[in-house]
């Protein structure tokens, strides 16, 4: 039974992609947005499904390295992805939609500290801690701590004693929160979200600083994505605030709802991304 | 002081003690081989785990990723995660330097401290801490601590990239053990509960006739002791035994008593019957001589009236002086005839005046058909006596009895009355001449009785029962050749 159900699925998916025009849209899923909502995921692809009437793949990968690469390679169509990896790829990828927060398309780089810790008041009060990065491609879990450290006249090779990687903004609450690291740079998006949707684990955390703002992690089209599909995608993308089931869909995500957005917005990260130099 | 106890409590009381001291040992080894399971479920299932979980940090540690490290070992600890059944109270991966690398409790012992710094428990492990390799583990319990630590090597391919502490407190099994304790003691409580009463009570049992037959014993000294009720102790165990011999023990000692009573009294009767044969031939032998000289006075000189008024006086006194005597000396040199039923309807005829007078039933029953050889003058005289006594003793209207029946080789009479009974003390001394219990006559006649018996080699008893005065003759037949008995 189980195998009859994958053949077929194999075969509708094989005639998906000859047929063309039918041809299954594959977005990657970074850790830029909360995805380990899994069922909220599907919901959101199941609607773009149905607005765009052709199947819809969501690809998530852990780490943005991963969902680079898959752009690099084609074998992603669109993808959710953070500044800096959209900053990185330079001309491989498009700008495509840029989704609205608290009415703005911005977010910032919060520097939290476990609850406890009460005397820390900026970046430099953690010298010679152990700090959480959330991954090596992160805008505000990496680049945006690592200027700061610049900015303030570290070196931020050796600013820490101890630092990680927790591929993932929620997990880096969750190593400040269990007191494993004495610091963290979060996504203030998702650390607003958890803060809506696991009170108790931000309460644990105490925000120090928060960053200038950046342009909020974008939609990118691969460049070998046609014009129709990029427009198809960049309508179903605007039009969700426009309907029901739109909105309810961005009610969960947490967002007002998409812009075209402009390559601008991301002119500080760029910088930063200079300064700092390449990965 | 205890030692003097009655048995009543010291052998319940001793048999608690044994019952106590065993519940207790038992208990107490019990608890102790639970403890020692406990600790070793315990140390088992924390090598388990911490083996496994060294293979899986391996890897994380070779690539340096601290957040799965961590993961992995704050995985047991997480809310709703039923896996830390061993109660570990966190796991510690240290680096080759042993430093902390990651903790499952990072608060506790947070990320680069040196396990030395952390306290002074931890600083015997690290001080303890040896070398292990693949597969081994190392248990360290420091002193005076509530903390034991498991060390399992975190190696691969003989390359070691740290040690995994699997950190315990002790208190944690403890409570496991108290719970455990306090049920053994619940249940040794409910066992002495159902055993001690049991103890008491068959002690109680057991030592009760025990101390009766005791309180018995001690009165040996003084006067015999009664004998024991039958059925107070019924089983044929030692104390049954004992039981069993001090009632034939009683027996003999009354029979005994008995007999040195009878023994004693049949002397006395001895003495009393040779000193009177002996007073009354003396006397016999000079009242002979004075008949002899009143006979002369009499025949041979002429007494005015004064004189001869003082002969005969004298004459009758000694007279009655002789009469006396021959009665106390029971002198039989009758000629005689074997006894028959005749003869009883004679002493009848002889005695049934006298009945008559006091309204009195006699009651006659005689089984005897043939002659039997005893010299009838002397049992007519016997029979007289006895009945004549019994009609005396017996109040008006009162009923006498008289039985008479072969007992094998011997003659058996038996005379009952109704009237006063004796007493024991009346008995004892009932035979002697001149008995002070004769309110007639001269206090001779039972005297008599028992004189003849004894000259015929029979038995004379007295007894009293139930309102009747009873007295049993029994003569064995004799052989009538010899015709002066």
């Amino acid at each position: 039974m189980l195998r009859r159900t994958f053949i077929g699925l194999l075969l509708l998916l094989v005639t998906g992609t000859s047929l063309g025009a039918d041809k299954t849209l594959r977005v990657g899923i970074t850790p830029a947005s909360l995805n380990d909502q899994l069922a909220l995921l599907e919901m959101w692809r199941d609607y773009l499904q149905h607005r765009l009437k052709r199947p819809v793949e969501f690809v998530q990968r852990e780490r943005y390295r991963e969902t680079m690469d898959l752009l690099q390679q084609h074998k992603l169509d669109f993808a959710w992805v953070c500044d800096y990896p959209y900053i990185a790829m330079g001309n491989e990828v498009k700008l495509l939609a840029v989704p609205v927060n608290q009415g703005k398309p911005i977010y910032r780089s919060y520097l939290i500290v476990p609850a406890k810790d009460t005397h820390t008041r900026s970046i430099a009060d953690l010298k010679g801690a152990v700090f959480a990065y959330a991954d090596p491609l992160s805008n505000t879990g990496y680049l945006a701590p690592r200027f700061d450290i610049k900015q303030a006249g570290y070196d931020p090779q050796t600013f820490f004693r101890r630092t990680f990687f927790t591929w993932s903004h929620r997990k880096a609450i969750e190593a400040v929160a269990s007191g494993l690291a004495q610091g963290a740079a979060v996504d203030s998006y998702v650390w607003q979200t958890l803060a809506k949707v696991s009170p108790n684990l931000t309460a644990r955390t105490r925000v120090v600083k928060q960053s200038e703002a950046f342009g909020f992690p974008p939609f990118v089209a691969n460049r070998s994505v046609s014009q129709a599909d990029f427009d198809a995608m960049r309508a179903a993308l605007l039009d969700m605030s426009k309907n029901p089931a739109g909105q309810a869909l961005l009610a969960k995500l947490n967002l007002d709802g998409f812009i075209a957005g402009s390559p601008d917005l991301y002119k500080s990260v760029a910088h930063m991304a200079a300064v700092i130099g390449q990965p | 002081m205890f030692f003097n106890l009655s048995l009543r409590y010291k052998l319940p009381l001793w048999g608690g003690l044994l019952i106590v001291i065993t519940a207790l040992t038992l208990s107490l080894s019990f608890m102790g081989q639970a403890y020692d399971d406990l600790k070793q479920d315990v140390l088992r299932s924390s090598e388990d785990l911490g083996l496994t979980m060294s293979r899986a940090l391996f890897p994380l540690m070779l690539h340096d990723d601290v957040w799965r490290a961590f993961e992995m070992v704050s995985l047991p600890f997480q809310d709703g995660i039923r896996a830390n059944t061993m109660h570990a109270e966190s796991l510690i991966v240290l680096d080759p330097n042993k430093r902390i690398y990651v903790s499952s409790h990072p608060e506790r012992y947070p990320l680069l401290s040196d396990l030395a710094a952390i306290g002074r428990e931890f600083a015997y492990v690290d001080k303890e801490l040896v070398t292990l390799q693949a597969g081994e583990t190392q248990v360290l319990e420091p002193p005076d601590s509530s903390r034991l630590f498991i060390a399992v090597p975190i190696i691969s391919d003989g390359m070691t990239l740290g040690t995994l502490l699997v950190v315990h407190d002790t208190s944690a099994f403890w409570f496991r053990f108290l719970r455990l304790a306090g049920r053994a003691f619940w249940i040794t409580l409910i066992v002495l509960g159902v055993l001690l009463p049991i103890n008491w009570y068959w002690g109680q049992g057991m030592t009760k006739p025990l101390s009766l037959l005791a309180r018995h014993m001690v009165t040996i000294h003084h006067q015999l002791p009664e004998a024991l009720e039958p059925g107070i102790y019924k089983y044929g165990d030692e104390l049954g035994q004992l039981y069993k011999a001090f009632a034939e023990m009683v027996a003999q000692l009354k029979e005994k008593a008995l007999l040195e009573k009878q023994m004693i009294q049949s002397e006395r009767m001895a003495a009393v019957g040779r000193l009177t044969a002996g007073i009354a031939h003396e006397i016999n032998n000079p009242l002979g001589g004075m008949f002899n000289a009143i006979s002369t006075l009499k025949r041979h000189v002429s007494l005015d009236s004064v004189a001869q008024m003082t002969i005969s006086h004298l004459d009758r006194g000694l007279q009655q002086i002789r009469e006396t005597v021959a009665a106390l000396l029971v002198e039989a040199k009758l000629k005689n005839r074997s006894l028959t039923a005749q003869d009883f309807d004679d002493v009848r005829l002889l005695v049934t005046p006298s009945a008559y007078k006091k309204r009195i039933e006699l009651a006659w029953s005689i089984s005897i058909d043939e002659p039997v050889s005893l010299p009838s003058t002397l049992v007519r005289q016997i029979l007289i006596n006895l009945l004549l006594n019994a009609i005396q003793a017996a109040s008006d209207g009162g009923h006498v009895s008289l039985q008479a029946s072969m007992n094998g080789n011997s003659l058996l009479l038996r005379v009952e009355n109704d009237g006063k009974t004796l007493t024991s003390e009346q008995i004892g001394t009932l035979f002697e001449p001149f008995s002070r219990f004769s309110e007639q006559g001269n206090g001779l006649g039972l005297w008599i009785t028992y004189q003849i018996v004894q000259q015929l080699k029979g038995e004379i008893t007295a007894g009293a029962d139930a309102g009747f005065t009873h007295f049993l003759v029994l003569l064995p037949l004799s052989d009538l050749k010899d015709e002066n008995v």
